[in-house]
């Protein structure tokens, strides 16, 4: 699947664990029952992808070892993954990167990058440009967000920059 | 648009009980226009599919119905300008048929809407600085607030200002705009409360703390629908700055808990229930207790920066405006009986507040032509400084109108069919327009109410019940409210047949609580007789100066089901 960051698309490193097989070597995602096994490995990236019913503090204890964490939206109404990457960056204090896979709408795409997340797994024929428009489409905001937004000087009012 | 035009518009005097817009606010507008358009385009051509772009359509504010597509326009904190009601009735004379339904929420819905005229008629709103931004879908729906915010003499904090805070805090919020439900949020800044905090996903009531700045009581779970619970206080004392980081920990409590599985199951009420009111209160301490408070903190210069953009009226000297009304008054009876229902005290010597029954005797509760919404823009330009308000018994609200000039604005009021006497009387009615436009419907609640406002038309007789609450809802889903009031109806489905179930007891006010089912349902005819026994049990057995609630909760439900079920 193509991956995003920033609207464009990039090359991914990652690859997925198969379940019933053991880890590959290299960078890695595992799903979070598999994550104490991923964390033995002696070396290579890895990353885990958090249920939507997982709290991301469950993961505070491996986090210095995690390079990646995916948040997964069984469907796009299923706002969780929203709150699951925020609470990654503002109470985790996590660096990594955060990918979205899953159910996802080019319309919650500046959502969001606003909650921390850096990187989108879009579908095999997803029409780049639309995803592209939907990070151009606000220049501002009226919420504070994780992202580290410029204040424009009015009331809550932040510019949106999430294009970079 | 030039610089001058900009500056111009800019610096025009702020409208008086709602917050100005600027030309970012505008272009805000115009881009979040241009995304529907572009999600109508992209659902014709196939890139989004129906169930999709629904909850995409749905937070527009556009909603299928029976019949057509039903816009619902956002009226922030139930405040519009005289300017934005000549919109709505622009709205009403060209893409509707002629008239609008404002609503519980104090929104305004246009039940008759072409979808190719959608974009049109947002248009017609983003001129006025209106639009229908997440008045629908599982997000923070438009924040409702006192219809008598800024005027009231009991009010100790004007709302409004934090109602907007609220409304752009909550305006495409990056984290809450796919809840597992809709998410209501209601303010006002008296201790009377007029705007059902109680009955609120969120209930703020608003008051200056010891040193001026403002505190709030949180309320949380509250609400009607299938499962009627009223709201637990979740904390006394929230200081200003905190509001946002505090709605902030709530909300992420709800979207990480709340039920998914389940769309009956899954408001924030039921959560609350589920894990009892202390765990939850933990659970939101706890996300508060560890969130960068810095980052929401809302500090006191923005609040300052928001309330600067609000116009606030001018009030002249009383200069015997006091006894001119009296005077007036005591010649008048018909304009007396009227002050005395449709009025409000203003905190302004001189001043009053006016109440605009949109509840004619056998009319259709909330209704208004487009000859009316304009009638009513040129009554506010006169009378009230331009401003008006959406009251949650969907009538109209007159804020800030001089006593000496009460009795003109009165006598144009009858004239246009709008000077019922009847506001908190058993003709006040809420209704939701019911299967005669909503798909949810298993009965008609609007024929009901016609009858019921006809059978006691007779303003006298409904002087002599005085205040008494009558709601009806046309579904479970209770959007007219019917455990809230004195008495409540329901219409369900009885065997194919519509049927009608009447609660006693609601309240949605201080003393809130849950009506209680009174029998079984009755057909529509039979359910009118049986308000009539109601009400002369009522009269019958009341004592001093007992309302219709205070009887029954004094009497029981038995009485008034003998009344009911033993004649029948």
């Amino acid at each position: 699947m193509p991956l995003l960051e920033n609207g464009r698309v990039v090359s991914d490193r990652w690859t997925y664990a198969v379940e019933g097989e053991p880890l590959g070597e290299g960078a890695v995602i595992v799903p979070s029952s598999r994550l104490s096994e991923g964390l033995g490995r002696a070396e290579g990236e890895l990353g885990v992808l958090l249920a939507p019913d997982e709290a991301a503090e469950t993961l505070r204890a491996g986090l210095a070892k995690l390079s990646l964490v995916a948040v997964r939206f069984p469907i796009f109404r299923d706002g969780r993954a929203f709150s699951q990457a925020r609470a990654l960056r503002e109470h985790l204090h996590f660096k990594g990167e955060v990918r979205a896979v899953g159910h996802i709408l080019p319309d919650q795409y500046e959502f969001l990058m606003r909650c921390g997340v850096t990187t989108v797994e879009v579908p095999e024929n997803a029409d780049i440009s639309v995803w592209n428009a939907a990070l151009q489409r606000f220049s501002v905001a009226m919420q504070p967000s994780i992202a580290a937004e410029k204040a424009t000087g009015f009331g809550l009012r932040r510019f949106l920059d999430v294009a970079g | 648009m030039s610089t001058e035009t900009l500056v111009r518009q800019d610096s025009a005097a702020p409208p008086v009980g709602r917050y100005a817009y600027d030309q970012v606010d505008r272009d805000f507008l115009r881009d979040r226009i241009e995304q529907f358009r572009d999600q109508v385009s992209r659902r014709i051509s196939g890139a989004l599919t129906e169930d999709e772009f629904k909850p995409l359509r749905l937070m527009n504010g556009l909603y299928l119905q029976l019949h057509a597509y039903m816009l619902r326009v956002a009226v922030p904190y139930g405040t519009l300008d005289s300017r934005q009601m000549r919109a709505l009735a622009r709205i009403a004379r060209e893409f509707d048929r002629g008239y609008g339904h404002f609503t519980t929420r104090q929104n305004i819905q246009f039940n008759w809407i072409k979808l190719e005229d959608t974009p049109a008629a947002l248009e017609v709103l983003a001129e006025a600085d209106m639009h229908a931004i997440q008045t629908s879908g599982n997000c923070i729906r438009n924040v409702t607030s006192d219809e008598f915010a800024g005027a009231a003499a009991d009010e100790l904090l004007d709302p409004r200002i934090h109602a907007e805070i609220l409304r752009q805090w909550s305006t495409l919020h990056p984290e809450f705009t796919f809840l597992p439900r809709k998410f209501k949020i209601a303010i006002s800044g008296s201790p009377n409360d007029r705007v059902a905090a109680r009955f609120h996903d969120i209930g703020l009531i608003a008051r200056p703390g010891d040193n001026g700045a403002p505190l709030f009581e949180v309320f949380v779970g509250g609400g009607l629908g299938r499962t009627p619970i009223v709201g637990v206080s979740l904390r006394d004392d929230l200081p200003e700055e905190d509001l946002i980081a505090y709605l902030e920990a709530i909300l992420r409590v709800y979207n990480e808990y709340g039920r998914r599985d389940n769309i009956y199951k899954a408001r924030i009420k039921i959560l609350v229930q589920a894990l009892g009111p202390d765990v939850f209160r933990q659970k939101v301490e706890a996300e508060f207790a560890a969130m960068d408070r810095a980052r929401y903190r809302l500090h006191p210069s923005i609040v300052t920066a928001i309330s600067e953009r609000f116009g606030a009226p001018q009030f002249a000297p009383e200069d015997g405006a006091v006894a001119a009304l009296a005077a007036a008054r005591a010649t008048d009876r018909a304009f007396d009986g009227w002050v005395r229902t449709n009025t409000h005290s203003h905190r302004a010597p001189g001043y009053i507040s006016v109440v605009v029954s949109l509840k004619p005797a056998g009319g259709i509760p909330g209704d208004a032509t487009d000859a009316q919404l304009d009638l009513l823009a040129d009554l506010a330009d006169e009378f009230s400084f331009g401003e008006i308000r959406v009251t949650h018994l969907q009538n109209v609200v007159l804020g800030h109108v001089r006593q000496d000039r009460l009795q003109e604005l009165w006598r144009r009021l009858d004239a246009a069919g709008l000077g019922t006497a009847n506001i908190n009387f058993i003709s006040d009615i809420i209704a939701c327009p019911g299967l005669d436009y909503c798909a949810l419907a298993n009965a008609r609640s609007i024929p009901i109410s016609q009858k019921l406002s006809q059978r006691f038309a007779d303003i006298t007789l409904q002087r002599e019940i005085g205040e008494l609450r009558l709601n009806i809802s046309g579904c479970i889903n209770a959007c007219g409210h019917h455990h809230a009031a004195h008495i409540g109806i329901l219409g369900v489905d009885k065997r194919g047949e519509e049927a009608f179930q009447i609660t006693l007891g609601g309240s949605g006010e201080q003393d809130a609580s849950v009506g209680q089912i009174l029998g079984p349902a009755m057909t529509e005819d039979d359910t009118v007789d049986a308000v009539s026994r109601l009400v002369d049990l009522y009269l019958a057995r009341r004592e001093g100066s007992e309302r219709f609630l205070d009887t029954f909760r004094r009497l029981g439900t038995a009485a008034f089901k003998d009344v009911v079920y033993a004649a029948a």
